[in-house]
């Protein structure tokens, strides 16, 4: 038996660690991966819940985000192949302007 | 006692994964700790009694996304990561952010009565059977909107990663059917894979 917090303090500690990636990484698909990471730590936290209060939808839950992150995934790592087609760099530092 | 064990086990691996993530500068080894990190989640998920919601990420999540992460890191050729200005920048201002971010998440979880109640090992019961009745009766809706979205994505993915010309090539081709012909004639088009 342990608290539930315990499971909430793991989740946020993988939010956070997203966050720090979203914000000091320079690689655009290292970036992408942080949001991934984030999607990870919100989706414990959701069964977490989901075990307080014996609800299975919090499950469901879970399943949408994960498919809506699949979804994101591929679109996300296309638009990163035409990036990297037009720009030659995956620093995201070089890919300031929308149009070349 | 067991379970405060374990989840000290796979949490530990999973924040270790995490940090690794940030602390790698080469994209493939931090593709490679997210997989760590999405493995000991599934365990996790596990502990907590969500079968269902552990095999699903194994499968979407280490299998699935983080194969195409690793496909287009290989196919990117992407290298180590550059250094730049503008990211120390990033890093002064989002140090602190995350501190302030890190401290709030902490205040809001720790000391609530709501987050002290105890779960034991496998508390959440979920058979496939139950969660399926859930996904095709109550959710049916919103599970075929997401097959929607899944097909909008594919789409969208083949459409943004072919090359533009391939998509253009049907209208404006720079060889003329005849000339195409006297080309084979010479034996010098490449036939079939020609671009």
């Amino acid at each position: 038996m342990i608290p539930i917090s315990y499971y909430l303090v793991l989740s946020g500690i993988l939010f956070v660690c997203g966050v720090l990636g979203f914000l000091i990484k320079r690689n655009i698909i290292t970036i992408f991966m942080s949001i991934e990471l984030m999607l990870n730590g919100v989706n414990l936290s959701f069964v977490a819940f989901a075990a307080q209060r014996h609800a299975l939808s919090g499950q469901v839950f879970v399943f949408f985000v994960m498919v809506v992150a699949a979804a994101e995934a591929a679109v996300g790592l296309a638009i990163i192949i035409a990036v990297y087609r037009t720009r030659e760099t995956l620093n995201v530092d070089q890919v300031n302007l929308l149009k070349l | 006692m067991f379970h405060l064990i374990l989840f000290l086990f796979f949490g530990a691996i999973c924040v270790a994964g995490a940090v690794n993530l940030l602390v790698q500068s080469h994209p493939i080894n931090s593709a490679l700790s997210l997989i760590v990190v999405m493995a000991s989640l599934a365990a996790e998920y596990l502990l907590l009694g969500a079968e269902f919601v552990a095999a699903v990420q194994v499968i979407v999540y280490a299998g699935a996304i983080m194969v195409l992460f690793l496909i287009t890191i290989m196919l990117l050729n992407a290298g180590k990561e550059e250094r730049t200005k503008g990211s120390r920048v990033a890093t002064v201002l989002g140090i602190p952010g995350v501190m302030i971010a890190a401290v709030l998440v902490l205040w809001t979880l720790v000391g609530r009565s709501s987050t002290t109640h105890l779960v034991s090992i496998g508390a959440l019961w979920g058979a496939p059977k139950d969660i399926a009745r859930l996904l095709f009766h109550d959710f049916l809706l919103p599970f075929e909107v997401t097959s929607i979205l899944i097909l909008i994505a594919i789409m969208g993915a083949v459409v943004l990663a072919s090359r533009p010309e391939a998509i253009a090539r049907p209208h404006h081709s720079s060889r003329t059917p005849e000339e195409t012909r006297e080309l084979a004639a010479a034996g010098l088009a490449e036939t079939g894979k020609d671009r």
